[in-house]
């Protein structure tokens, strides 16, 4: 099973998360902050990360440069997912190492949109209308 | 809602539109039809049919637009965009590189998403297409649904349907909460008013017609009216795109489906079954002398 980690200091936004991205068939893990996301990093590299922008101690952009700068750091799959819905805000993220990118308020139907786009997760044969 | 009700909406729409309700719908016309009555400062379905009796043009307008009006994303189902680029592209670029056009039609252009999405798509690979003359043509039936198009103005819900971030920095410019289709983007595109069921020939012919998931919506008959009449629009060696739950096969021979290329359907020569049919009996005849 693969693993995501979703990083936001928002309890209420990571188990609303946590339930979004479970469903997708991941095991999830939590972190509050680009601390806590890099000592989980150190120990396994997870495939995908799903990271908020401003979080207190390191926020998500400084932990992107550092776990890019790591070994191994290059593999997961980085998804911002993020109030910031400015275009700088998005030309920065996605110049600064990242895949994909949410802008919230996010549902289901975005998470997947995303993954699938980065191939967290497989396309289903076309839907039907 | 009582049947009469129902059977005066299913009669209405199915002689408007084509659109083809089975008796089971109700909550679809519920769902739909409720919030317009509400708008129109009626009480519900049954005032709103009686309304629709006495004749008001303007409400019969909205309430078919309000029926046929489908959901729609950027690359929705992504295959068929797949198989526009790697498939379809490639053989007209070799196939017309005489003459250096492409001609596409959109038939259920909705609110600009499929038509967008193939524009991006051709901006994509706007190297080989230097040169080129490119047409896409986006038709809907409705009004309402095509000046959205045309504005191609977004919410931020919906750039994040089926659109890669990439595509959204590349071709969009963000106004406030919303994001526009860039000028450039939406120079390819003409969008015009048009209903499948009437005469669409002043159109002319493609070499691409994207008609996918509003066919489902027509009975087998219309279905394959509308397939003959496709059939006179699209270059002998053109391409013809339909939804998931789309097929030609057991309705219609005008067109073939593509092995491997899922929803993918080419014209048979109608000139070639017409004069095998022809030529059979003679053929027969002749060996029998």
């Amino acid at each position: 099973m693969k693993t995501c980690l979703v990083v936001d200091d928002s309890s209420i936004v990571r188990k609303v998360a946590r339930r979004i991205v479970e469903a997708l068939g991941f095991h999830v893990i939590e972190a509050e902050d680009g601390v806590e996301a890099l000592v989980h990093c150190k120990k396994a590299m997870p495939e995908a990360i799903l990271l908020d922008w401003n979080m207190p101690v390191m926020d998500g952009f400084q932990f992107l440069g550092t776990l890019r700068r790591m070994p191994g750091g290059e593999d997961p799959r980085v998804v911002f997912c993020t109030t910031e819905n400015g275009i700088d805000h998005i030309t920065k993220a996605m110049g600064g190492g990242a895949n994909e990118y949410i802008m919230k308020p996010f549902d289901k139907e975005i998470v997947l949109a995303k993954f699938q786009e980065v191939g967290l997760v497989a396309r289903e044969e076309e839907t039907a209308a | 809602m009582n049947a009469p009700d129902y059977e005066y909406l299913r009669k209405l729409l199915k002689e408007r539109s084509g659109l083809d309700l089975s008796a089971d719908k109700q909550y679809l016309i519920e769902s739909r039809l409720l919030p317009l009555a509400r708008k129109a400062g009626l009480s519900g379905i049954p005032e709103l049919v009686q309304k629709l009796q006495g004749g008001s043009s303007a409400l019969i307008t909205s309430v078919v637009e309000a029926m046929t009006t489908n959901e729609t994303f950027f690359f929705r189902d992504k295959v068929p965009f797949d198989h526009f680029r790697d498939t379809i592209m490639p053989e007209v670029l070799k196939a017309r590189a005489g003459r250096r056009s492409v001609r596409i039609w959109c038939a259920a252009g909705s609110t600009g998403q499929e038509p967008y999405s193939l524009a991006m798509t051709l901006k994509e690979m706007s190297a080989a297409l230097s040169g080129w003359r490119v047409e896409i043509i986006a038709t809907d039936l409705s009004q309402e649904v095509l000046e959205k198009a045309k504005a191609g103005v977004y919410s931020q819900f919906e750039v994040q349907r089926g659109l890669p971030i990439q595509m959204l920095m590349k071709y969009f410019k963000q106004t406030g909460e919303t994001w526009q289709v860039n000028p450039e983007l939406r120079a390819m595109i003409q969008h015009r008013q048009l209903n499948l069921l009437q005469d669409f020939s002043h159109l002319g012919t493609f070499d691409v017609i994207f008609c996918r998931n509003v066919l489902i919506y027509f009975d087998q008959e219309t279905k394959i009216n509308i397939f003959n009449r496709l059939a006179r629009q699209i270059e002998p060696d053109g391409f013809l795109v339909l939804g998931a739950a789309e097929t030609v096969v057991g309705l219609t021979d005008t067109f073939k489906p593509i092995a491997d290329r899922r929803g993918l359907y080419k014209p048979n020569d109608a000139r070639a079954v017409a004069a095998n049919a022809a030529a059979a009996p003679r053929m027969a005849a002749m060996a029998g002398r």
